[in-house]
């Protein structure tokens, strides 16, 4: 393996161990808003319950969006 | 399905069963980014549930159920009635001459019993050392996150009903 091939191989763990925390981190987002709507929702408010459900949504694509950057990238 | 395969051109099989078993053991950074993902949509779906028991939940109704007679417990006294379903415990407390307050039984904490203390005036749940206001049935202490569910009462003559639940 050259160099190149190395410090490029290299690149892509990075990109890949970056990829894995912004889905962590979103992954965390999307667990506390899902408890926060649970407990609201029993607490018998459903104001708030679509806007949750359109954001984790968008969460989900942003998941799945860095996902396939993960599974794409050399 | 294919969007979600790791990139390496081997067959799906080859990577699901490898014939080396520390191979089989090894978790890659793609396969872990993909279960994240699949969480994730776990997590959207159960969003996704929250919201259709909300706009398909029926709206509850509550019927006029007699809960006893005017003076039958004494002042300081607590009755026991389920209300609106036989399902339901509540707790009716009489708290002067002629005021009575009835809450659910249930803590809103995770669902014990709740009980009346007459020497503190409160309401208390014996699991987790919550207490609530026997007044308005508000949280005076502990983990329980919402006040008690306060039952709505009428009196029809010397009839106690019970006519409906007023959440927080």
């Amino acid at each position: 393996m050259t160099n190149l091939e190395r410090s490029k191989q290299r690149r892509g763990f990075v990109a890949i161990d970056g990829a894995m925390v912004l889905i962590i981190i979103l992954l965390i987002i999307q667990i506390w808003l899902l408890s926060a709507t649970l407990e609201t929702f029993l607490a018998g408010h459903t104001g708030a319950v679509l806007q949750a459900a359109i954001f984790s949504g968008l969460v989900f694509l942003g998941c799945l969006a860095l996902n396939l950057f993960a599974t794409r990238v050399d | 399905m294919s969007l979600l395969r790791s990139a390496s051109r081997e067959p799906l099989w080859k990577e699901e069963f490898s014939v080396f078993t520390s191979d089989e053991r090894y978790v890659t950074r793609r396969q872990f980014a993909k279960f994240l993902t699949l969480v994730s949509l776990g997590m959207f779906v159960g969003n996704l549930w929250v919201l259709a028991k909300a706009y398909f939940a029926k709206t509850p109704s509550f019927p006029s159920v007699e809960v006893g007679e005017a003076g039958e417990i004494p002042v300081r006294g607590v009755k026991l009635f389920t209300y609106p379903t036989p399902k339901d415990h509540c707790i009716l407390i009489r708290t002067g001459e002629d005021e009575y307050v009835a809450y659910s039984q249930k803590c809103t904490h995770l669902s014990c019993a709740v009980y009346f203390s007459a020497k503190d005036d409160r309401l208390e749940c014996p699991c987790h050392q919550g207490f609530f206001s026997v007044r308005d049935g508000s949280v005076l202490q502990g983990p329980p996150p919402r006040p008690l569910p306060k039952i709505t009462l009428e009196s029809n003559g010397a009839t106690l009903l019970a006519v409906g639940v007023m959440e927080s």
